[in-house]
């Protein structure tokens, strides 16, 4: 709920873009995926903590006992 | 609080509401075809270690370092269709090797002149290596906003075997500031019996590739959905609400982890056979004057093994100029644990559920570290195809003791 309403009130108050108004939204680092070189961080951290998801990886399959 | 319910009913139709359109005539508008060609290709490349002092193969006791070194290229591929439809082809393969102190113990630990321990040298998992392919294919209706696709991975290494099928669905709302995605993932996965040495059965194989004794494959099969909605919030900033249940099911504990209970006897890890996660995320972006981008995620995770987690990230890129960056981060982590930990000799002989995993312990932990990015408009090196290089390190310090070092290269052909 304390995420759902946060954003549920940012959808309320967005405004509408235009393209050619992306200017600053295009850049390649404010993609809201992960960047590639935190592909790795992601894989240990999933083997080395008990919580896991929504962060754009996988949160089964794989052993990560080690 | 019965309007909680409501809200979210309204919230849900007003998104829904949002990506509806008005149908329009058919197009019969011929496209020019675009062959089959090479989009980009990304190679990543990692360096990981660790160290500490509480390892679950020997019951919270013991060495944790492990050393893993990990590659991955993947390919991407497109061509245009007579229909204007935009056909995406993915391939990746990934290879990790790793060496684990750890899991040489599985064998008699500490006494390295024994047989024992020079089969687990060439053995079960001291060094392993991991060989990870994946495929996935989409297509792209641009006029509709519509992707629709589906993907297979495989994942092999010395005792486990993962087949993985996923299908996804994206939908952009008609001004491209709004994306509904779901994906859903299910895992086939197989992992060979090792026990421990002093705990193995009678006539039960080491599970070396030297040792001719049979040993049992039990499956462990994962389900993940995942919901994605995204939003351009304004000019400089744009978030997106993640949502990303998964439900395991079969061999979930680990049988080569010791447990020591408080009246000296010791037995292999016991958990439940079933285990639900629920992550739910936000991530916002703000781009802020015109060198300073700010990158926050922030996650709320809960399973029915007890254990709750709250993780926050922040990110702050700093463009130097506009092809070169410099990006410190932050991330803060804290878990309460599962139920069914205890450190060595903290669990009692009449429990149903026990393990020393301190992975699964009340725990929190710190990574900090450094990124650069290069995307200068003639190439890296003035080599015209090489579009980016990104280099990141990260210190990772948790509070059982645990301390890791992250190195990641990844570089951006196009």
């Amino acid at each position: 709920m304390l995420l759902i309403i946060p954003f549920g009130v940012m959808l309320s108050s967005c405004v509408t873009v235009k393209p050619y108004q992306k200017m600053y939204l295009n850049d390649a680092e404010m993609e809201l995926a992960l960047r590639k070189a935190e592909k790795y961080e992601q894989n240990f951290l999933l083997y080395r903590e008990g919580s896991s998801g929504a962060n754009g990886g996988k949160s089964g399959g794989g052993c990560g006992c080690n | 609080m019965r309007k909680i319910p409501l809200l979210i009913a309204v919230f849900c139709a007003s998104i829904l509401y949002s990506f509806a359109q008005t149908p329009t005539t058919t197009d019969t508008a011929q496209y020019p075809e675009k062959k089959l060609k090479l989009d980009e290709v990304n190679f990543v490349s990692g360096y990981y270690h660790q160290d500490g002092d509480h390892s679950a193969v020997t019951g919270g006791i013991g060495t944790e370092n492990l050393t893993d070194v990990a590659n991955t290229i993947e390919l991407n591929l497109s061509n245009i269709n007579k229909r204007g439809n935009k056909h995406l082809f993915s391939f990746e393969i990934g290879v990790d090797t790793y060496t684990s102190a750890s899991s040489d113990n599985i064998e008699l630990p500490g006494q390295d002149s024994s047989i024992n321990a020079r089969i687990s040298l060439t053995g079960p998992s001291h060094q392993d290596t991991r060989v990870y392919p994946s495929l996935s294919y989409s297509v792209e209706n641009e006029k509709k906003g519509i992707i629709v696709g589906f993907g297979a991975s495989y994942s092999h290494e010395y005792d486990y075997v993962s087949k993985g099928l996923n299908i996804n669905f994206v939908k952009t709302s008609k001004d491209k500031n709004r994306e509904l995605g779901v994906k859903l993932f299910a895992y086939l996965d197989e992992w060979t019996v090792i026990y421990p040495y002093e705990l193995r059965p009678p006539n039960y194989g080491t599970g070396s590739s030297h040792d001719n004794l049979p040993v049992d494959i039990k499956p462990r099969n994962s389900l993940q959905a995942t919901f994605t909605l995204s939003q351009v919030v304004s000019k400089r900033l744009q978030v997106v609400l993640l949502l990303d249940p998964a439900y395991q099911q079969g061999q979930l504990t680990t049988l080569y982890q010791r447990v020591y209970f408080n009246d000296n006897s010791e037995r292999v890890e016991k958990l439940p056979d079933t285990r639900f996660k629920f992550p739910i995320a936000i991530r916002a972006n703000y781009f802020l004057g015109d060198r300073i981008i700010v990158r926050s995620w922030y996650r709320f995770y809960h399973d029915d093994w007890g254990n709750t987690a709250h993780t926050v990230s922040l990110e702050t890129s700093v463009k130097l100029n506009p092809f070169f960056s410099l990006t410190p981060f932050y991330r803060y982590s804290t878990q309460s644990g599962i139920y069914y930990f205890a450190p060595k000799s903290g669990h009692s002989i009449d429990e149903t559920f026990y393990t020393s995993d301190y992975d699964l312990s009340n725990f929190n932990s710190r990574f900090i570290g450094i990124g650069i990015r290069l995307a200068p408009p003639k190439g890296i090196f003035a080599v015209k195809y090489w579009n980016s290089l990104e280099l990141r390190y990260g210190h990772y310090i948790r509070s059982t003791d645990l301390v890791a070092n992250q190195i990641s290269l990844a570089l951006k052909f196009k």
